[in-house]
């Protein structure tokens, strides 16, 4: 033991093997025997916060003190090496130079080289044009694979679950009663049968006065005693339309409206989902609903226009 | 001991220079010149990032599972206990709770591909405020700004798999800027999502395979012709005694500037492993699973997507309407064009200043800021754009704290990102062109610059 202590000591405070005598005509290299003694406790405590990781994982591996161990160790790893770089490890300044990029006598010679290819053919340009036809044709053939990749984009925008008489059920797949929304409440409701997770699926039920509604004409009667549902799937980027204002505060909220918490965008329930603000540029879909006699929420039809993001060639309305 | 070393050294040296003739080369390497300069090391992070994000990655593919089958979860987390979600999500859940050091290296990749980005961009504005883009190396502004954006694309398509409820409300949006694109956008982004929004198992295949294959070998690709375009060309310099045009002033890689660079590797695991550890990030198991019907409100991207959640915030309600019909819709201007425009406008700057300059010279060393008042002035208006449009994406968050509506400050951005840039435009260019003044003799108005000699005397030298 005390031979392993002298051994210790010695390593740390020695003088080290005495250095090679210097090259004539050079200045010695400096010696750092401080910041070698600083790497060397250093890397000493590399394996210290090993060991400590090593007892948290077998232990509780709390992340918190993994991370702090594994860390650790790195921290004084590169201690160690920042200090033998910028302290120990000679510090000379070397000049190098640049390669030359620009070889003019070269570049001629390639122009040459690749000219050649031309020599003795007559009609080039027309076997230029017919090689990049055929290369064309090549490509458009590899684009063909590329689209079995995904169905037929018009089949699966026009698709949707709504029929008249569908009722709505809740994510537990009940029929809703609409009296068990207050005024003021949301319901999510979906299809009855369908696949929630479609985009179509999804609608938003809201409570509100009869009175407080000013539908179109020609939306007479899809919101029956106040309750009007409209698609949950956001028109400008596709998120659900989760939030609604209601009750209301005068100075900021001058009409109901369900918001999406994504971009802002606030579609006014009242009268038909009109963008009041925001990015959105197309109303939120509404789907007329009904009261059936048992007092659940049915469709009455399918929604006003396109469900969720807008593309290329939907109808605005 | 040491000699001993020495010994194999030698062995080693000879054996492969008498097989591959190396010993050459491996001269040369050694003593490959690194000019020294703290903003030279930003480009070394985000490598060492990379390499940290390919390590941890592969790790974490151990134990993912990438399939939208939906399972009831049973699992540690009481809380979740009995939710019905995708394997995606029950995997991630499962890493963070149940693998010994999981959430350790979970957190770690995710730190590393935030600071990995950041360190990206700090390079990239290096590069554009001090004229590093110049001839010869237009070539590789365009490799890294390829590699910025890939790892833009990267980023959300690991946050996207974990399928937690932030991560589906990201890919609605991603879906929506897709289907707003003129014309192809509703084909691609059925042939992406093989299918209607949310996709099955083919879409989160594909995702997958995207994230933990073909971008990450597209990076590490287009990394090795970043480093090989370096080494050919050499690092640039700054002005300094000694230092010109057709040399390279600086530390040899071997050995110091070898032991810096390690120095440099293992400070950036320490940093990664530390905020892995210490600082929580993307907590999913406290957002639920992703339903399309569901949302929650405040929801912020990882830093790098703020910019675009910006600008589809910022964009007022214009779309293109033909006759009733949607021709371009809204998302398709803060969602696609935005980015486009800023890639566009970086990718051509090089051209750009090359006809506002005429000058088509090589350039080795660089300008600082003020020596170019107007290629500084105009990044400092772009980057203060692009900059507040960032910050218009978690202005949500600031209503809470400032005592202003959403609309209003909705309002005032919209404004600021107009005037403010033109503000920063003529104010950087004041600024640089006063620094270049004060620099200047204050009666000849000539470069002056002094020296003290041997004796204790000052002489000026005449450049």
């Amino acid at each position: 033991m005390i031979r392993w202590l002298v051994a210790a000591i010695l390593l740390l405070f020695g003088r080290g093997k005495p250095e090679p005598p210097p090259t004539p005509g050079l200045p010695p290299r400096p010696t750092h025997p401080r910041a070698e003694l600083l790497a060397l406790a250093l890397l000493a405590l590399v394996p210290g916060a090993v060991v400590v990781f090593a007892v948290v994982y077998f232990t509780s591996a709390n992340t918190q003190l993994l991370g702090l161990t594994l860390g650790g160790a790195f921290a004084f790893a590169a201690a160690a090496a920042a200090l033998a770089a910028n302290r120990i490890l000679p510090q000379d300044t070397h000049v190098e130079e640049r390669p030359e990029l620009d070889h003019p006598v070269e570049q001629a010679e390639v122009e040459e080289l690749v000219a050649e290819a031309g020599e003795g053919v007559t009609r080039k340009r027309l076997l230029v044009l017919a090689a990049g036809g055929a290369g064309s044709a090549l490509a458009g053939a590899l684009v063909l694979p590329a689209l079995s990749c995904g169905p037929d984009a018009t089949k699966i925008l026009s698709e949707s679950p709504w029929r008249r008489g569908r009722r709505l059920v809740d994510e537990h797949g009940e029929p809703i009663a609409a009296h068990a929304i207050e005024l003021g409440g949301t319901i999510t409701g979906f299809a009855e049968g369908a696949d929630k997770e479609r985009m179509a699926s999804s609608v938003v039920v809201v409570h509100v006065r009869p009175d407080e509604l000013d539908l179109p004409p020609e939306r007479t009667g899809w919101a029956p005693e106040g309750f009007a549902a409209y698609s949950k799937i956001c028109t400008h980027a596709g998120c659900a339309v989760s939030e609604f204002r209601y009750p209301l505060y005068d100075p900021t909220s001058p009409k109901p409206a369900l918001v999406c918490p994504c971009h802002y965008s606030t579609f006014d329930v009242s009268t038909g989902g009109h963008r009041i603000f925001g990015p959105a540029g197309r109303a939120l879909p509404q789907l007329p609903l009904e009261i059936d006699g048992e007092g659940h929420l049915v469709a009455a039809g399918d929604f006003s226009g396109r469900v969720g993001p807008s593309w290329w060639g939907v109808r605005k309305s | 001991m040491v000699g001993g070393a020495e010994e194999l050294i030698r062995k080693a040296v000879r054996a492969l220079d008498e097989r591959l003739g190396s010993a050459p080369l491996l001269k040369k390497t050694l003593r490959y010149v690194f000019p020294d300069h703290w903003s030279f090391m930003l480009g070394e992070i985000a490598l060492y990032c990379f390499v940290f994000l390919v390590a941890s990655g592969i790790y974490l593919t151990f134990f993912f599972k990438p399939s939208f089958q939906h399972v009831i979860y049973h699992g540690t987390y009481a809380p979740l206990r009995g939710t019905e979600m995708t394997k995606a999500y029950e995997s991630t859940l499962q890493i963070s709770f149940s693998v010994k050091a999981g959430l350790l290296i979970r957190q770690a990749h995710h730190w590393a591909a935030n600071v990995f980005v950041a360190a990206i961009v700090l390079h990239l504005m290096r590069i554009f405020f001090t004229g590093a883009f110049r001839k010869p190396r237009d070539i590789n502004m365009w490799v890294g700004l390829t590699m910025l954006g890939l790892a833009l694309f990267e980023g959300y398509a690991g946050y996207s798999l974990a399928d937690d409820l932030l991560s589906g409300m990201g890919l609605a949006i991603g879906y929506s800027v897709l289907m707003s694109i003129p014309v192809a956008g509703a084909w691609l982004a059925a042939l992406a999502w093989g299918g209607p929004f949310p996709g099955g198992e083919v879409f989160i295949g594909r995702l997958y395979i995207v994230h933990v294959l073909i971008v990450p070998l597209a990076i590490a690709t287009l990394l090795a012709i970043h480093l090989a375009i370096i080494v050919r060309q050499k690092h640039t310099d700054f002005r300094g005694p000694g230092r010109t045009e057709r040399n390279v002033v600086g530390t040899p890689l071997w050995p110091s500037y070898a032991f810096r660079s390690l120095g440099l590797m293992l400070g950036v695991v320490a940093v990664l492993f530390l905020l892995g550890g210490l600082f929580q990030i993307n907590p999913v198991w406290l957002w639920g699973p992703y339903r399309p019907d569901l949302a929650t409100n405040g929801a912020q991207p990882d830093w790098y997507i703020g910019w675009l959640i910006g600008a589809l915030r910022l964009m007022p309600p214009l779309e293109i309407h033909v006759f009733g019909y949607t021709v371009v819709p809204n998302a398709f201007f803060g969602g696609a064009l935005f980015p486009l425009v800023v890639f566009g406008f970086l990718y051509a700057w090089p051209a750009i200043e090359r006809r506002k300059t005429g000058d088509r010279a090589r350039h080795e060393l660089l300008d600082r800021p003020r020596d170019n008042p107007w290629r500084t002035a105009v990044g400092a208006a772009f980057f203060t754009w692009v900059w507040l449009v960032f910050v218009a994406g978690s202005l949500d968050q600031a209503v809470a704290h400032l005592q202003l509506s959403y609309v209003q400050q909705i309002w005032i951005f919209r404004v600021a990102v107009i005037v403010l840039p033109i503000v920063v435009f003529f104010v950087t260019r004041a600024i640089c062109r006063d620094l270049q003044r004060s620099e200047l003799h204050p009666l000849d108005r000539r470069p002056t610059r002094v020296r003290r000699g041997p004796s204790g005397g000052f002489e000026t030298i005449e450049d």
